[in-house]
């Protein structure tokens, strides 16, 4: 982590532009509107690993709504719909 | 004293190359593509190690972790567990990694060992990360897992040379008291203590520079671009659908004289009588008519292959996720509707990777509406005997044009139909969470396209053998007997049995513009689309007796009208007129409700689109 990760917003990764890089800083199931439960919506997450301290990028983006999301993190691509990213706070 | 069998399983995450090991280790041919999710069921095979131990090896779906959350996960997870039915549980298991992404299978890894079961991480794809410039420190890394490390290149000769040392070493002290198994699913908070415990193993054993596999990321750009994407999507398709029509054209008509060469050569060499009729009309007219067709499906076999070992696949899911989701389908129903141009059943076989039920079944209820390849005969006969072959806008083939026009009715009626499932039966439909690895794209290898093509060329020929054979034979008897009384004046056919049946239920089909021909043939289409063509062949060389030396086609174009003849096309796009694909729904959806539901929606829609097909081309003067 470098230090201005501090000291940027923390947001959900499912609110950024293409472009946008960030480390995640933690998973918060609650309240995305994902048709899974908390506690599955973030253990999926975290088996394709999403976990703290990964570095995230956004490669990609759909054509509806911009939406789903193709996402570098560390070194493998993977896609999400933006609805399951908001899990995903980032800064 | 000769070593009991030993039980190898193969593990690990989608995609890392488990089938294409579990190949070169026995020498099987299983299906191997570069997207997660091919393999979907379980397969044994057996190899002697090079200290002359039998081993049975059994490659098992990917998986990031033992919960199990789709069909395929499942079957992975039970067999690991032991809890499969008349299942041993594997002596030794091997965790198989690709090397340029280890950070999700030594997660896995770590999860394994709770299972208490033998290890063995092998590092695949070692030729790729070896071309990146990863390192890994091979013995540090087997010392802070406490499991034996390996590197492999599943695809090359010899690239599993010191796995097999390493399996002989392993297995001579392999420990007879099975271990304790402390496996559960882990909490949220254990999975990621372990993925943090895998990060750190991997920070101190494994050095990544910073090179990005930089042709994926150039190619992704114009590949997944919002709008780009959708244009290359549509032309690969587009293009695809071409050359089925036109690059298959030469060669058919190859093959076409070559039958009506061999069939002329019997009926010169033969005496007129029952002998001549059938090897010429039942034998070569049928069989013949259908076997004419390879070039075509070899042609959509070879785009459908390239796309799949290219690593374009996933992409397509990609692409098409969201806009698939206005008709109620998830992304991952992409792929298995893809497949099901090649055929319905692998299709409906590769749904068990979508883990909700619902979109799983949707996915499989509308799968046979995809073009299949053996739809392919028949469209392609009536269109070349009805269609002109002109050139529209200069380039594009009138032909081609129909041919691509079919496939796309069978898709927009595909995405109506779960649409409607969506709007009618599944009402509180929340759309399930779509997450897909893109796996960086492979150059496809031609050893494993020409495989690929080889064994679908030979599935397609047993059954112009097997199958379509059989119903020729029966179809040349019916259309044969009873012969006619001496001194009938009508064509002896009329006589038949064949033209009993068909004039029987010909009354129920009229309304759709189908003669009794048709009806009959309809009948053994049941077994498989293309028998239909076959069985056309057969009745109509039969009826036209001696002189008949003309191809189907040409028979076709002077007995049929137009309207006649979209409407067999129209009625083809949907009709269920395939056993095992309705044997296949049965099975995996476990219930005859749904067989029946499909086998019913689809004869509807079939003589519904027909009726409207025959009337308005009757109206328009086609009749
Ligand atoms: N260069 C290289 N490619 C490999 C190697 N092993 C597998 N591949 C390729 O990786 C892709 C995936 O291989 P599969 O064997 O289908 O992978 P799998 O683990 O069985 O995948 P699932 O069945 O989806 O879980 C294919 O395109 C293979 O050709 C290897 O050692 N080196
Ligand atoms: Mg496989």
């Amino acid at each position: 982590m470098t230090d201005d990760d501090d000291t940027r917003p923390h947001m959900p990764l499912g609110l950024a532009q293409r472009g946008y890089t960030g480390v995640i800083q933690h998973l918060s199931a609650k309240g995305t509107g994902s048709a899974l439960p908390d506690i599955e919506l973030e253990s999926r997450l975290i088996e394709l690993g999403f976990v703290e301290g990964a570095r995230v990028e956004i490669l990609h983006e759909g054509i509806v709504g911009r939406d789903p999301i193709a996402v570098r993190v560390d070194n493998i691509t993977i896609a999400v719909r933006r609805r399951e990213a908001m899990a995903i706070i980032v800064a | 004293m000769e070593a009991p069998l030993l039980h190898l399983a193969l593990v690990g995450t989608p995609n890392s190359g488990k089938t294409s090991l579990f190949n070169a280790l026995t020498g099987s041919r299983q299906k191997v593509a570069n997207y997660p999710g091919v393999t979907v069921e379980r397969k044994e095979g057996f190899f002697v190690t090079p200290l002359g131990r039998q081993v049975s090896v059994v490659d098992l779906p990917g998986t990031y972790s033992l919960r199990g959350r789709s069909p395929d996960e499942e079957i992975t997870r039970d067999f690991v567990l032991g809890k499969a039915s008349g299942e041993r549980m594997p002596d030794l298991v091997l965790c198989v990694a690709d090397s340029t992404n280890l950070r999700l299978t030594i997660r896995l890894l770590l999860e394994l060992k709770r299972t208490g079961r033998p290890l063995i991480l092998v590092l695949n794809m070692f030729d790729i990360a070896s071309r990146r410039g990863i390192t890994v420190d091979v013995e540090r890394l087997a010392r802070e897992l406490g499991v034996p490390v390996v590197t492999s290149i599943a695809v090359r000769k010899g690239g599993t040379t010191e796995l097999l040392k390493l399996t002989d070493e392993i297995s001579a002290k392999l420990d007879p008291e099975p271990q304790e198994n402390t496996w559960r699913a882990l909490s949220v908070a254990e999975l990621r203590a372990t993925q943090r415990e895998a990060d750190r193993i991997i920070a101190d054993c494994v050095s990544l520079p910073s090179r990005p596999d930089t042709w994926t990321a150039r190619i992704d750009a114009v590949v997944l671009h919002p709008v780009g994407g959708l244009l290359v999507l549509a032309l690969i398709l587009f293009v695809m659908f071409q050359a089925v029509f036109a690059w298959a054209q030469p060669l058919m008509e190859l093959l076409n004289s070559g039958f009506d060469a061999l069939g002329e050569l019997v009926h010169d060499t033969l005496p007129a009588g029952l002998l001549q009729s059938f090897l010429q009309n039942g034998v070569i007219s049928g069989v013949g008519s259908v076997t004419v067709f390879l070039p075509q499906i070899i042609i959509i076999f070879l785009f459908i292959l390239l796309l799949e070992d290219f690593g374009y696949m996933a992409r397509a899911a990609f692409l098409m996720d969201r806009i698939m989701g206005g008709a109620g389908l998830h992304g991952r129903a992409f792929i298995p509707l893809l497949s099901s141009f090649a055929c319905a059943i692998p299709g409906i076989m590769a749904t068990r990777v979508i883990d909700n039920k619902r979109d799983r079944l949707t996915t499989i209820l509308i799968a046979p509406l995809m073009t299949c390849s053996a739809r392919i005969p028949v469209y392609t006969l009536i269109i070349s005997a009805f269609i002109p072959a002109r050139d529209v806008w200069g380039f594009i083939n009138l032909q081609g044009l129909v041919m691509f026009g079919l496939y796309a009715t069978g898709i927009v009626s595909a995405l109506l139909v779960s649409f409607l499932i969506k709007f009618f039966m599944l009402r509180d439909y929340a759309p399930a969470p779509f997450m897909l690895e893109l796996p960086d794209y492979k150059m496809p290898r031609p050893k494993s396209i020409a495989i690929g093509i080889f064994t679908r060329a030979k599935m397609f020929l047993q059954r112009a053998g097997t199958t379509i054979f059989s119903m020729m034979v029966l179809i040349w008897f019916l259309a044969s007997f009873p012969q006619p009384p001496a001194g009938a004046t009508e064509p002896a056919i009329d006589f038949s049995l064949a033209a009993i049946i068909g004039k029987a239920i010909a009354p129920l089909l009229a309304p759709v513009g189908f003669n009794w021909q048709i009806a009959v043939a309809l009948i053994p289409g049941m077994a498989a689309r293309e028998v239909a063509v076959a069985a056309l062949g057969t009745v109509y060389a039969i009826e036209g007796g001696k002189e008949a030396a003309e191809q189907i086609g040409q028979a076709l174009a002077t007995k049929w009208s137009l309207a006649t003849a979209l409407s067999l096309l129209a009625w083809y796009i949907f009709a269920p007129q395939c056993a095992s694909t309705l044997a296949v729904i049965r099975r995996e959806t476990g219930s005859w409700i749904w067989m029946a539901t499909t086998f019913a929606y689809m004869l509807v829609l079939a003589y519904a689109a027909s009726l409207l097909t025959y009337n308005v081309a009757v109206a328009l003067g086609a009749g």
